[in-house]
């Protein structure tokens, strides 16, 4: 099987509330940039990720929207759904449509457009993604859900007030350095520890933005490309999603993300890599509840121990284990079910080279993780530089 | 309106009705009919006792559509004596200091309306700071 | 009991309490609150304080706990019970019955009567007196009536002090299995519009001074005084009685023309702390009784509903009380399970806020 499957273009419009520009525009917007970058390549597939579209927007049916709106009208085109792990989902399909042999370019693009809808909308789209019958029922949320996991692994771990206070605190060091970022200014612990609850013990710090954005990436094989292509590439080198109980209630212990786990060990197997390989981790940090358990699932930390990393700045853009470089979803934004393809395009950025002032200085191989709620789809990729002649 | 979906789960919602695993003897809630411990069918009902305590908690001040009215409002893990995990609201916590750990028992409170003041009223469980259930 | 008199309500097959259970939600509404925002905190108070429903709590939610309790105490089997029989003037749904709520909640369904009733503040003992004839006929081993209300008054408005939130539920079964035997019951009907409120209105009307003499007063005392005479019995023949309680005085007033001292009155005279719950009234100053009476007493019960009617019954204690009135937290715990709210709480859990 062919394994050279590479990212020949990236895409992105900056995270933000982008009130005057539709969906359809977003995904053009990304998509556009992402074609011109990988030399104007023709996607013969395109693989849309989202998340709330049908909900906040109406709108469904994103394949031929989108397809039809950016000139494509007549190539394969469909959505890919995972809540959160959207991006990654669809990034997946992506790969595999071109490692299949079937598909020679594929388009992956990640848009959400959360400020289609400006009241209690938003909540109750979020909530879909969880066990309606059972969960959303009670009136609960994926924040609340997320405060419940940081409640009980502050408990069981002893965790400090303000333990979790260094996932954010690096994310906002990092968002400083990224244009495309939703928040650029660094915050202090002190900042974090004063900040206003959201669900307690979870403050307005733990919980990423929800923001509009689109990403996209251009895949295809490298033996396709002209041997004069215009910028270093990047290889798919492991790919691996799992999945979860759905509902948080039905896990025999919680303060794990199994899924994770797997498609971690899957992702790394496939690169034929270990994970003390991994240069630097794009994890999901929707809440910093989640990179903790996250950063344990990898095998990064010991369980109960994952807020130490960040406490002692081993994910500080110049610790041993970089994460979030490029502001992660709590500086960046959280763009939903674009967040995927979003970490692609950054992780891409930095192999390349192309990290700008938050470059992680001599990367060759990066891990970026997708999940859907707390880990019930988990969808993990391994990215590697491809040295010239390589 | 969704009344077919809350109409047939009545008997989960209106009182904790879950399954037994007729071969470990493992108690199932939410229902699946697929023994979570033994992979083995499981449809025989059993009515959960409503006696649990507090695995996790936490407050909700931006309410999805529908619970609004009930801002903010406390949700729960509830571990129940029967071993599952259930989410669940916490009511009549007005004095109570809530904390991981604490008794409670199930009640059947109103959850919300399906969407405005014409629509159905949707019951269901929730729990309280134990000592006032039948003994 | 002496002979049977043809007004008397007295079934074929004796019948009986075999289980009983209150409710009282937690929330309390000093009357002071309501004179301090409506009368400068002037003027006089008809009790002391009201129950009053959480925002998840109404007719349907504390009729099951009640039910439950209820269940606990006869320890029979809720597929058992032939009738699930909702008193209320509250009931949530205008169109569609609290009973099979009740009925599906309790685990009754589906081989049993359910409906509501209404009869203002007496439609508990009319479901009561409808179960006694259900059992009595033996058509039915087992039936439950209850008795509960959210009752509201317009803000500012008399009602507003007393207008309270609780009651009760029975299971009515064969004598021998009881706990009380309902000796007999008597009914007194007239149509005395003392208090109403229309279809589609929000809050009730009342006759003001008019509730008094020719309703509250004339139908206790004719109700009382029928089946004392009918069945043979003196209040001294009673160590109890209960009286239907709008407010402090009148239950008061009614026992003393009727010949009871304070002290039988008492263990049942809830108004002052959880306000009139209606429906819930009479029925739930008997929970109270019966958790402290001893085998052999002799309950006297009377209801009042406007509109108007009383419904009267002697009750007498077995044996299986002492057994049985432990299995379910007693009126006088629910009563102690309170939390002081002020008014404007009040008005939000009462949904007097509009929010569109």
């Amino acid at each position: 099987m062919n394994n050279n499957i590479v990212i020949a273009g990236i895409g992105q419009t900056a995270v933000g509330e982008h009130w005057k520009t539709s969906l359809r525009e977003l995904a053009h917007y990304a998509l556009e940039d992402a074609i011109k970058d990988a030399g104007g390549l023709r996607p013969q597939a395109l693989f849309v990720a989202n998340m709330l579209a049908p909900n906040l927007s109406k709108q469904s049916h994103l394949g031929a929207l989108i397809a039809d709106f950016s000139g494509f009208v007549g190539i394969e085109a469909v959505t890919v759904e995972a809540a959160g792990a959207s991006g990654g989902a669809a990034l997946r399909q992506g790969y595999l449509a071109v490692l299949s042999g079937m598909v020679d370019v594929a388009l992956v693009v990640g848009v959400e457009k959360f400020t289609d809808v400006v009241d209690a909308g938003t909540e109750t789209a979020l909530a879909t993604t969880l066990d309606s019958d059972f969960e959303a029922v009670q009136g609960v949320t994926p924040t609340s859900q997320a405060a419940l996991l940081m409640r009980r692994y502050m408990h069981e771990f002893n965790v400090p007030a303000d333990g979790l206070a260094g996932f954010p605190v690096t994310a906002h060091a990092n968002g400083a350095g990224n244009p495309n970022a939703m928040f650029r200014r660094a915050i202090k612990a002190e900042t974090y520890a004063r900040a206003g609850m959201v669900s307690e013990p979870l403050n307005m710090f733990d919980a990423a933005p929800n923001a509009d954005g689109a990403a996209a990436v251009i895949l295809t094989r490298a033996d396709l490309l002209p041997p004069n292509f215009p910028h270093p590439l990047v290889r798919i080198s492991g790919s691996a999603s799992a999945s979860d109980l759905l509902a948080l209630h039905d896990r025999p212990d919680p303060l794990t993300f199994p899924a994770a786990r797997r498609s971690v060990e899957t992702a790394l197997e496939k690169a034929g890599l270990t994970r003390e390989q991994i240069d630097f981790f794009e994890y999901h940090d929707a809440f910093s509840i989640y990179a903790a358990l996250s950063l344990e699932a990898a095998g990064f930390a010991e369980r109960g121990r994952g807020w130490e990393l960040a406490r002692d700045g081993v994910i500080a853009l110049n610790g041993k284990l970089p994460c979030a470089t490029m502001g992660g979803l709590k500086a960046r934004g959280n763009p939903g079910g674009a967040t995927g393809v979003y970490q692609a395009v950054e992780a891409a950025a930095q192999l390349r080279g192309g990290g700008g002032a938050n470059q992680v200085a001599g990367a060759r191989y990066a891990m970026i993780q997708s999940l859907g709620g707390p880990a019930a789809t988990a969808v993990t990729h391994v990215l590697e530089r491809v040295e010239i002649g390589e | 309106m969704e009344i077919p979906r809350h109409w047939r789960l009545r008997k989960q919602r209106y009182g904790l009705v879950g399954e037994v695993c007729p071969h470990c003897e493992a108690k199932i809630f939410p229902p699946r009919d697929v023994c979570p411990d033994c992979g083995k069918e499981a449809k025989t009902k059993f009515s959960f006792s409503g006696q649990g305590e507090v695995y996790s908690y936490t407050t909700i001040y931006n309410a999805p559509s529908g619970f609004e009215a009930n801002v903010p409002y406390t949700v729960a893990l509830v571990k129940l004596e029967e071993g599952p995990l259930v989410t669940a609201q916490l009511t009549d916590v007005a004095e109570e200091e809530v904390e991981i750990g604490m008794p409670v028992e199930m009640v059947t409170r109103r959850l919300h309306q399906d969407g405005d003041e014409r629509g159905l009223l949707v019951y269901g469980y929730k729990f309280r700071p134990i000592g006032f259930a039948a003994h | 009991m002496t002979p049977k008199n043809e007004t008397l309500l007295i079934p074929s097959r004796p019948v009986g309490i075999i289980g009983y259970g209150a409710y009282v939600p937690r929330y309390r509404l000093p009357a002071t609150e309501v004179a301090r925002i409506w009368k400068g905190g002037k003027g006089g108070l008809p009790i002391k304080e009201k129950s009053v429903p959480g925002l998840d709590e109404d007719v349907v939610t504390m009729s099951i706990e009640a039910a439950r309790n209820a269940l606990a105490r006869a320890q029979i089997d809720a597929s058992d019970l032939r009738a699930v029989w909702v008193g209320s003037e509250s009931h949530p749904y205008a169109v569609k019955p609290t009973s099979t709520i009740v009925a599906e909640a309790i685990g009754a369904v589906p081989s049993t009567q359910a409906a509501d009733w209404e009869f203002a503040c007496k439609a508990g003992t009319e479901a009561l007196v409808a179960a006694m004839g259900l059992v009595g006929s033996e058509m039915a081993e087992y039936a439950l009536a209850i008795g509960m209300d959210t009752a509201q008054g317009r803000p500012g408005d008399a009602l507003e002090y007393t207008a309270g939130a609780g009651g009760a539920a029975y299971i009515i079964g064969p004598a021998e299995e009881s706990l009380a035997v309902i000796e007999a019951a008597y009914s007194y009907v007239t149509d005395t519009p003392d208090f109403w409120r229309r279809a589609g209105a929000k809050y009730p009307e009342h006759g003001s001074r008019f509730t008094g003499e020719p309703a509250y007063f004339e139908h206790i005392t004719q109700a009382a005084k029928a089946l004392m005479e009918a069945s043979g019995t003196t209040p001294a023949d009673y160590q109890w009685a209960v009286f239907h309680q709008p407010n402090t005085k009148f239950p008061t007033r009614v026992a003393k023309m009727l010949g009871f001292s304070k002290e039988q009155i008492e263990p049942g005279l809830l108004v002052p702390l959880i306000g009139n719950t209606y429906a819930g009234a009479a029925i739930i100053g008997l929970t109270a009784t019966l958790d402290i009476a001893r085998p052999g007493d002799r309950i006297l019960v009377t209801s009042f509903g406007s509109g108007a009617g009383s419904d009267a019954f002697s009750i007498r204690v077995t044996d299986a009380i002492s057994e049985r009135s432990g299995r379910a937290p007693k009126t006088q715990e629910y009563i102690a399970r309170r939390t002081e709210i002020d008014y404007a709480t009040y008005v939000r859990m009462r949904g007097k806020i509009t929010l569109k």
